[in-house]
């Protein structure tokens, strides 16, 4: 690993192993983070998997019966049926706080008086279809809600997840390799001027003492 | 308070009315291109959108990934799912993991 541009001086040595010393700490962290995350992730991810399965089973049959319930009737007493629904929708959203990643909780309530009497329209002139078609739509979407929470979850997840193991591997494989030969080079360039200050100090005792003394060894 | 809306076919989407959700029929791409960007502005929270009309829009779905709000989430249209929602999971786990490791065995 190539080591950092540095001036090899005692303070750049001290300076860089205070920061070996963070790195290291930080990428412990991190990699505890990411092990937890992808724990999480995993099974979010599978139970999204599940969820999406059935929700799309159960959306297949509701279009069928709409299917079913446009057949028999037009198209503009279909259009007209269900032009002014009697349930609205209010959705409240709440922030979670997963793991340090922030996903939205969702909760709705609806607006109808009888949850049960969602039709918005006389039994006259529409087909038993339709009434059919209506009442799956109502089943299948607290459903469809709770997929959309956990699908955004995921996503969130995954986003994070994927900052995460960047950072561990950036550490583990770039800055603390980098660090570590840094500070090693440091260090023998200093134990080598040391080395060379030691000899040039012996050979200058020796001249001095050669001249006060005549003293030779 | 926040809203929910579905974005589609008007075939596929008329169903969602009934339980007094917002629907938006599109027919082209360019129109569910704006109509995202205008909802996501708005207090859209959830957006379903169906596959046929999210694979023409790939781009504008994969931006709203990462922000909290809105969800967008693709839902098979009347004509059956085309498993392009499953893959959306898959390649989220691709993403977090580095190989899709949950769901590479079925297809």
């Amino acid at each position: 690993m190539d080591r950092l541009n540095v001036n090899p001086t005692r303070m750049m040595l001290s300076t860089l192993k205070r920061r070996l010393a963070t790195a290291e700490r930080g990428h412990k962290l991190m990699k505890d983070k990411r092990d937890e995350l992808m724990k999480n992730f995993l099974e979010l991810a599978r139970e999204n998997g599940r969820l999406r399965q059935e929700v799309e089973k159960e959306l297949a049959s509701m279009y069928k019966d709409f299917e079913k319930a446009s057949a028999v009737m037009s198209n503009e007493a279909m259009e007209e049926a269900l032009m002014y629904p009697k349930q609205g929708v209010e959705l409240s959203v709440g922030k979670q706080n997963i793991m340090s990643v922030n996903v939205p909780e969702f909760s709705f309530q609806t607006t109808a008086k009888d949850p049960t009497d969602v039709y918005a329209y006389g039994y006259a002139d529409t087909s038993g279809d339709l009434d059919g078609a209506i009442s799956a739509a109502a089943d299948v979407f607290p459903k469809l809600l709770d997929l959309a929470a956990h699908e955004k979850e995921v996503q969130l997840m995954a986003a994070e997840l994927e900052k995460t193991r960047r950072r561990v591997n950036a550490l583990e494989y770039v800055m603390i390799p980098r660090l570590t030969t840094t500070i090693r080079y440091i260090q023998m360039k200093l134990d080598e001027s040391e080395r060379s200050n030691q000899t040039r100090l012996m050979k200058v005792k020796d001249m001095v003492l050669e001249d006060a003394h005549d003293y030779k060894n | 308070m926040y809203k929910v809306g579905v974005i589609g076919d008007r075939a596929s989407v008329l169903g969602f009315q009934s339980v007094g959700l917002s629907v938006f029929p599109v027919s082209s791409g360019d129109e569910a291109r704006k109509l995202v960007h205008k909802l996501a502005d708005e207090d859209y929270a959830i957006l379903y959108i169906t596959e046929k009309i999210a694979a023409e829009i790939p781009g504008e779905v994969d931006k709203y990934k990462d922000r909290m709000l809105p969800a967008i989430i693709t839902i098979p249209d009347r004509n059956g799912a085309t498993g392009e929602g499953l893959r959306n999971v898959s390649k989220a786990v691709e993403r977090a993991v580095g190989a899709d490791i949950l769901f590479g065995g079925e297809k």
